[in-house]
């Protein structure tokens, strides 16, 4: 498969929501997509990265509305476990049609919780619409902690927006500072987990989303399922999209293509190289365990 | 084996027809009207179907009620892709009979020379073994009984099935969801009655399931640290959490944190994490796979 993944259309969209647009990261893609699968029925309630008690620590919740979706916009650079709360929103909940969101880690957990449900009772044709978001590597709460407060000398209280883009990583404040640090800085602190990771795009996604390739405020959107090619087309017809065909925004798409295969790539040697990491007795290579090969 | 096939269908048929003479047994005849039903729609001999039975050893009948769990789902099962020939309460067979597929349910008491026993005579007289569910799998909430139990106070070896008989398949959890033993009696009827594609895909679908029984039969929720967490594989996804039936993980700042009192060693998390095992062969294609089943059960 390609790196980038099976998609029926790529294109460069923004919302047309201001109220969504004021606090997304980029284009509000995947906000606007769930407040419109909310409207129109195709999803009971989605599982999101809400607000928790701590600053950039973002905390599942299911949302039933608009007003929740809002609270839940923009980017926080650290996991939010969503899929934690898939049997609740499903069972608790009720909910009989469930958007989730996630990184492509989380999309690949849904689509395995959908072809083999071991533990995952009721909940493989309840997944109605799973939207992805690009994602590099991600960091553990405490490491997005030391970068914003040591590295870039800003309280995690006081930061408005974090941004990833142009080989920076940015911090915004309420009062309008920004500090800046190079992104090359923070690879020390990415969660190991991530370093196997052979997904960029969130291929498996019903859509997948993220800003790499597209001009400021706006995103690059793979639809790649029929069920997201239903939803896209019939978002696009309700007027809630700006789109540009790909070939006509800058970066563009061959962008995508550079940083997914480096990531695979890069990540594709981390995972040989896990197969002769350690020594035998005998001065053969012992290997560490590999997920793609068997349990 | 193979050529025991068409003996299998006159020890089969009787037990399927007698509910006709005893109205008793509900369950039965609604699936008589069915097959006859069936063969007169398609003219699909009905020999094409796979035999599928339950033992049951020493587990709660969990995962008994998760097979009838998948609704019509088991109507349509049963119609078209496999005859139940041994289960407890649905099938009037009293001794384990030749099937293609067995799942054994429950682990197994050492002390109780018939579960021994009909467990070894389950694994000579199928093709494919399957530990069907946490205890049967992993010794699950039997892995503490220390015996002294009203009213066999004298039995306390409960083993996973592993330790007796040698077994081809794992369905973890506790109990494990319909969908999943619905998708492997899917796959099983394709692995043993379809066309070549279908068996590549069978046998693709499966072979996780296949390694996860040659992986061990032990489990816990300790497995998420040793072998997802400890290997640096862990991403934080939630997956763990989410599917614990017993709640018993949480996910606090991005890793999952077990509570051991409530483990209870079902092998679900370790099983459903997408770092335990993913198969992209499989995963890539995972909306014509979805399709194809629903268009099976349909």
């Amino acid at each position: 498969m390609d790196v980038l993944g099976n998609y029926k259309s790529v294109i460069s969209a923004r919302s047309t929501d201001k109220d969504i647009t004021k606090k997304s990261q980029d284009g509000g893609i995947i906000t606007t997509l769930f407040a419109y699968a909310l409207e129109e029925g195709i999803i009971d309630g989605a599982i999101v990265a809400g607000p928790s008690d701590e600053p950039w620590k973002p905390e599942p919740m299911v949302v039933t509305t608009k007003a929740e979706l809002l609270a839940a916009a923009g980017t926080r650079y650290t996991i939010s476990p969503n899929l934690a709360l898939i049997k609740e929103a499903t069972r608790s909940y009720g909910l009989d049609r469930v958007g989730i969101v996630g990184v492509p880690c989380q999309i690949q957990a849904v689509r395995k919780a959908q072809l083999y449900p071991i533990g995952m009772r009721d909940v493989d044709d309840k997944i109605a619409l799973a939207l992805g978001i690009y994602c590099m590597e991600n960091l553990p709460y405490q490491a997005l902690e030391a970068i914003v407060e040591d590295h870039c000398n800003q309280k995690m209280e006081s930061v408005k927006k974090m941004d990833i883009g142009k080989g920076k990583f940015t911090v915004y404040t309420e009062r309008g500072a920004v500090s800046q640090m190079p992104l090359k800085l923070i690879h020390k602190y990415v969660q190991p987990g991530c370093n196997v990771c052979l997904d960029y795009v969130a291929n498996l996604a019903d859509i997948s989303s993220g800003s790499v390739g597209s001009p400021d405020g706006w995103s690059t959107v793979f639809v790649r399922s029929m069920k997201g090619n239903a939803v896209w087309d019939g978002a696009i017809a309700a007027g809630l999209f700006e789109t540009k065909p790909m070939d006509q925004v800058k970066p563009g798409l061959d962008l995508v293509t550079k940083l997914a295969t480096e990531k695979i790539t890069k990540n594709q040697k981390n995972v040989d190289a896990r197969k002769t990491m350690g020594l035998k007795a005998d001065g053969t290579p012992k290997g560490l365990r590999n997920p793609y090969e068997s349990p | 084996m193979p050529g025991r096939t068409p003996e299998k269908r006159p020890e089969a048929k009787p037990a399927a027809t007698q509910p006709q003479e005893k109205p008793a047994v509900k369950p039965s005849d609604v699936i008589v009207e069915e097959k006859v039903e069936v063969v007169q729609k398609e003219e699909k001999p009905v020999a094409e179907k796979i035999t599928i039975g339950e033992l049951h050893l020493s587990g709660c009948t969990g995962c008994l009620v998760t097979l009838a769990d998948n609704y019509e789902g088991l109507f349509k099962l049963l119609d078209d892709y496999a005859d139940l020939v041994y289960a407890l309460t649905l099938v009037d067979v009293r001794h384990v009979p030749e099937m293609d597929v067995c799942l054994v349910e429950g682990s197994c008491c050492l002390n109780d020379k018939i579960s021994v026993e009909e467990l070894k005579e389950a694994r000579e007289k199928s093709k494919v073994l399957v530990a069907y569910g946490g205890c049967a799998a992993y010794g699950n909430i039997t892995r503490f009984c220390r015996g002294g139990q009203w009213n066999q106070p004298g039995q306390e070896a409960f083993v996973p099935i592993s330790e007796v008989v040698d077994v081809d398949l794992y369905i973890p959890s506790c109990p494990p969801c319909p969908q999943q033993v619905r998708n492997v009696a899917v796959m099983a009827y394709l692995l043993l009655r379809g066309n070549d594609e279908q068996k590549n895909l069978a046998t693709a679908y499966l072979t996780p399931l296949m390694q996860l029984a040659q992986r061990g039969n032990e489990a816990c929720g300790c497995d998420l640290m040793y072998d997802v967490i400890n290997q640096g594989l862990c991403m934080g996804c939630g997956t763990c959490a989410g599917t614990c039936p017993v709640r018993a993980i949480t996910m606090e700042y991005g890793k999952p944190n077990v509570n051991r009192d409530l483990c209870i060693k079902c092998g679900a998390c370790y099983a459903q994490c997408p770092r335990s095992w993913f198969n992209f062969d499989v995963m890539n294609n995972y909306e014509g796979i979805m399709d194809a089943i629903k268009g099976a059960m349909e």
